[in-house]
């Protein structure tokens, strides 16, 4: 149980994937204008990644492993989070319509965030069984939604202030990402 | 080499692709969504350019908003009349649209007419340029730079660069204004397309002022407005302003110019 709880806890704050291993950047800065749109997007991301550990595991272990052909896990592996992305995107299209265009483009772009491909090839390579992997997963997704929600409180703060022209819109918005980072490392001595 | 190296990954990867697309195929029809089917086809008649004339973020944009919203489809200041026509027809509405629009740069400050204060050599931007204290190289600072801002903007390839002033292509122009919003002179302006009378002018400067920088400059003489017979001129800060519902093409105006800066002996040759 204490292992579970440390996986959770190192995937959300220390090895926080935006901050600390810098996978999903894209959506990152992309969906982090508003608060509510990077809350939606962190739960859309929550709810991909959660979904891609567990089938992922299952692909991996159950198939790729018992057929010998563990190196065709890239492939697998993005085959299972485009399926979860387009179920997502049906989803979201029809329950909130309003929260399908504030993510806009990004959506589908999920496809293509290394985070969720990250997450898949970490449990694998760390050796986690189903549980952990699940763990693992729902705690970096947690930590993605944290980073981003943060950054996005940040930025809509930015937005109001008098800001030189130059550092305008993504300069700022990156040197702040880079301190946000920063501070994350505080948290390396955690665990 | 065994066989099973080929079979176990074509089987297992294209069964996962099979399983999972039957999935989507499922959770589509579970989920679908139903959209207006007229929006496709109102986009189609759209041209396409995605210019942001009309104000929304691009034809799709507008699309939705014409059949949702019932915005007026003349928004669109590209289409054609006939294309606005179909549009009408498919969505029940009065076809007829407002009057089309042309850009007009308001400057015959060329090379040879117009006066420079110095030797640009910066960057090829007129509002870089125009950000220089002075307000650019030529001598008017109402003129057109010419370094071509609102050719870069200009989605449809309608203007060019011609002897050091922007020039506009009327049958490519659309009036889709970017030009207007690019320009930092605000030399550039929307106006009618039937309407061939026009102040070819952009200064506020006194007389002398403009005589000094430029030979063909509105020296606010006021000959055009007591030639008018229709009361279509005004004149207001030191430039005529044709006022184009009454404005009658009689040509006593574009005649009487002494500086030959209101346009329109194009229109007596044709007739």
């Amino acid at each position: 149980m204490m292992e579970l709880f440390i996986i959770f806890l190192s995937a959300i704050l220390v090895n926080n994937f935006v901050l600390s291993r810098f996978l999903g950047i894209c959506p990152f800065l992309g969906v982090s204008k508003k608060v509510e749109t990077a809350l939606g997007m962190g739960v859309a991301v929550t709810f991909v990644m959660t979904l891609a550990s567990i089938i992922s595991y299952m692909v991996y272990n159950w198939m790729l492993v018992p057929l010998k052909i563990t190196y065709l896990y890239t492939i697998a592996f993005i085959l299972v989070i485009a399926a979860l992305v387009q179920f997502v995107e049906m989803v979201i299209q029809k329950t909130s319509p309003t929260l399908y265009q504030a993510l806009g483009v990004y959506l589908p772009l999920i496809t293509t965030n290394c985070a969720v491909l990250g997450v898949a090839v970490i449990n694998m390579n760390e050796g986690y069984n189903l549980i952990k992997s699940v763990v693992n997963g729902f705690g970096a997704a947690l930590g993605f939604t944290l980073a981003i929600v943060l950054f996005a409180g940040i930025r809509e703060r930015i937005e109001n202030n008098n800001i030189l022209n130059a550092f305008k819109g993504f300069p700022i918005a990156l040197i702040t990402a880079g301190l946000m980072s920063i501070a994350f490392l505080g948290f390396q001595g955690l665990l | 080499m065994d066989i099973t190296s080929i079979v176990y990954p074509i089987v297992s990867i294209g069964g996962l692709g099979i399983l999972f697309g039957a999935g989507l195929g499922y959770a589509s029809k579970k989920f679908a969504v139903e959209v207006d089917e007229r929006i496709p086809k109102v986009r189609d008649l759209l041209p396409g350019a995605n210019c942001g004339g009309c104000g929304f973020a691009g034809c799709d944009a507008f699309a939705t908003a014409v059949v949702e919203e019932g915005v007026d489809i003349c928004s669109c200041p590209v289409n054609s009349d006939e294309s606005a026509g179909k549009i009408a027809a498919l969505l029940g509405v009065d076809p007829s649209c407002s009057i089309k629009r042309v850009a007009l740069v308001k400057c015959k400050g060329t090379c040879s007419n117009s006066q420079n204060k110095y030797d640009y050599y910066g960057i090829m931007d007129c509002n870089d340029a125009a950000a220089i204290p002075g307000g650019g190289a030529k001598a008017c600072s109402y003129g057109c730079l010419g370094l071509g801002s609102c050719k870069k903007v200009c989605p449809f390839d309608a203007i060019r660069i011609e002897d050091g002033i922007a020039v506009i292509d009327e049958d490519k122009c659309t009036a889709c204004g970017n030009c207007v919003d690019a320009c930092p002179k605000a030399v550039i302006e929307l106006v009618p397309k039937q309407n061939k009378v026009r102040v070819l002018c952009n200064s506020n400067d006194k007389g002398k002022e403009v005589k000094e920088a430029c030979s063909v400059g509105c020296i606010g003489c006021k000959l055009c407005v007591k030639s008018c017979e229709y009361d279509a001129i005004d004149f207001e800060d030191n430039l005529a302003h044709i006022n184009y519902e009454k404005c009658s093409h009689c040509m006593a105006c574009v005649e009487k110019c002494p500086t030959k800066i209101i346009e329109g002996q194009h229109v007596l040759t044709e007739a």
